[in-house]
């Protein structure tokens, strides 16, 4: 699963929603396959338009992304072979289980995925079989969303694109909203998935789940811009760039 | 402000009744959805085609023992039909006591006369409509609304219409939670009384921001849904099977409704 490759080569990329109020301004990354990078930024950074720009689903106003060696644009996405085959190499967990989750049953949500991207309907179903085993959600199957607890949430959002098998697994504050109990189950989760080869890329303000996660971090300034990259012990070392970027506060204690 | 409160928190218990009967042992509960959706329907055929009184009485009492044996507390399947058939029903079926010629059947002061086919007619609406929509709560209350959804698909929906009213149903439930937050944080910051202008502006403030909630909503979902491969055309699962038991019950309800037409021509 580890190679060399380079699965987002991130070139001088400027975003914004709005004209005048720039989200993103002027980030360089790259990410090589098998990493682990933790976004750091406080809210409104410009962490989750990366995540999404990342995703194909927004696209740079100046700048330019590639994925897996080839430009990640409209155009590109437009062509059915790279989109089935982006899509099903690139799996966004989304902040917000609630928008993620909108199919009426859990298994419906499940195997909408591997469905949309064609995959047989044998292989749908064992992948969901599989799927909900992993995440021990069975019981779930036919419960509605809504119903759910916040964990319970976050299980089927994972699962939703655990059946994609995905190389890359990219996570806007994942560990939001979870209780202690959940966050733990969640952080064992990506390290598994780290274990196995896979290419985690996590926003998040938290700083004990990066230190946990990360093999390398790059922090936003509140100016929607990289201030800092490098690694974990570096970054989580220096007070100074956190406290500079919103990421900690004087009356912060690490209770061990 | 408590009247909506109220109202939304029995919206929301009444989803939860629902869900809670649709898992508990019963008749009904234990047959695949495809089946309750065409036995319904073809009940639902029945009813309306049938123009005995008597027939159609009896389908009323059947459903009704229908939803005993499937787990629902009878009380609760009549009082939710005639507690508000009267209000909707009610309202068009008066007037045709009156109007509709024939055989004078009682006199009235002011010249009123109620006739024999008048109420002839009132008793088929009333009967109709309460045979109707007990018949319907029966399929919802012991269904899933997920599989109730899936079960559409038998009758060749498309498979994205069918998605769009799962969802609508789904967000449905989120956004009253919302506005449920809404009403409670705003009746926590409010002292005294509100004039029937304030009520108002803040009603008005309430249902723009819902607005402007849903659509963001809808735009990260339909982002969400892209970034799961969705590309306009939908695929679904269609996780029925039917046994033995389940094509029996079918032939059992089309047997029922075809015998309702028969007998009620």
């Amino acid at each position: 699963m580890v190679n060399e490759e380079t699965v987002f080569d991130v070139c001088d990329v400027s975003f914004a929603y709005e004209e005048k109020q720039p989200a993103l301004e002027h980030v360089s990354l790259k990410v090589p396959a098998g990493e682990s990078l933790v976004i750091l930024g406080a809210n409104g950074s410009g962490k989750s338009t990366l995540l999404n720009l990342l995703d194909g689903l927004y696209f740079p106003v100046r700048g330019t992304i590639a994925a897996f060696g080839k430009p990640l644009t409209e155009e590109a996405l437009r062509d059915d072979e790279f989109n089935f085959s982006f899509r099903r190499r690139v799996g966004l967990v989304f902040q917000d289980s609630d928008v993620q989750l909108f199919s009426a049953s859990v298994l419906d949500e499940v195997a909408f995925a591997p469905l949309q991207l064609g995959l047989a309907r044998e292989e749908v179903n064992r992948r969901v079989e599989a799927a909900l085993a992993a995440l021990r959600i069975e019981k779930l199957r036919d419960r509605a969303p809504h119903r759910l607890s916040g964990g319970e949430k976050r299980r089927v959002a994972l699962a939703s694109l655990l059946t994609l098998q995905p190389d890359v697994w990219l996570m806007d504050e994942p560990t939001t909203g979870l209780d202690p109990r959940s966050q733990s189950w969640l952080i064992e989760f990506i390290l598994e998935q780290r274990k196995q080869g896979r290419t985690m890329i996590v926003a998040t303000h938290d700083l004990s789940v990066t230190e946990e996660i990360a093999t390398s971090i790059c922090v936003f300034s509140e100016d929607h811009q990289i201030v800092a990259s490098g690694m974990p012990s570096d970054i989580l070392n220096d007070h100074d760039l956190l406290h500079r970027c919103n990421l900690s506060h004087y009356h912060a204690r690490v209770i061990k | 402000m408590e009247h909506t409160l109220h109202g939304i928190t029995e919206t929301l218990e009444h989803a939860l009744f629902a869900e809670e009967i649709s898992a508990r042992a019963g008749l009904f509960q234990s047959l695949d959805a495809r089946v309750k959706v065409i036995s319904t329907l073809a009940l639902l055929i029945g009813i309306s085609f049938s123009k005995n009184l008597w027939v159609i009485a009896a389908i009323y009492l059947l459903t009704l023992f229908f939803a005993w044996i499937s787990a629902i507390p009878a009380d609760y399947l009549i009082k939710r039909v005639w507690l508000t058939l009267p209000f909707f029903t009610g309202l068009i079926v008066v007037p045709a006591l009156f109007i509709t010629p024939g055989p004078a059947l009682l006199h009235l002061p002011l010249g009123l006369i109620i006739t024999k086919t008048g109420l002839n007619t009132v008793l088929f609406l009333l009967l109709r409509v309460s045979a109707s929509v007990s018949l319907t709560l029966l399929l919802i209350l012991t269904t899933r609304w997920n599989m109730v959804l899936s079960a559409l698909s038998v009758l060749h929906l498309p498979d994205v219409l069918i998605l769009i009213l799962g969802m609508t149903y789904r967000y449905i439930y989120l956004l009253l939670r919302t506005a449920n937050d809404m009403f409670l944080s705003r009746k926590s910051r409010t002292v005294g009384y509100l004039t029937t202008a304030e009520n108002q502006r803040m009603l008005a403030a309430i249902s723009g921001t819902l607005l402007n909630k849903s659509l963001n909503l809808s735009s990260e979902v339909y982002l969400a849904m892209q970034s799961r491969g969705f590309r306009g055309s939908i695929v679904t699962l269609k996780p029925f099977k039917m046994n033995a038991r389940d094509w029996l019950w079918l032939f059992v309800f089309l047997g029922i409704a075809a015998l309702a037409i028969f007998l009620g021509r």
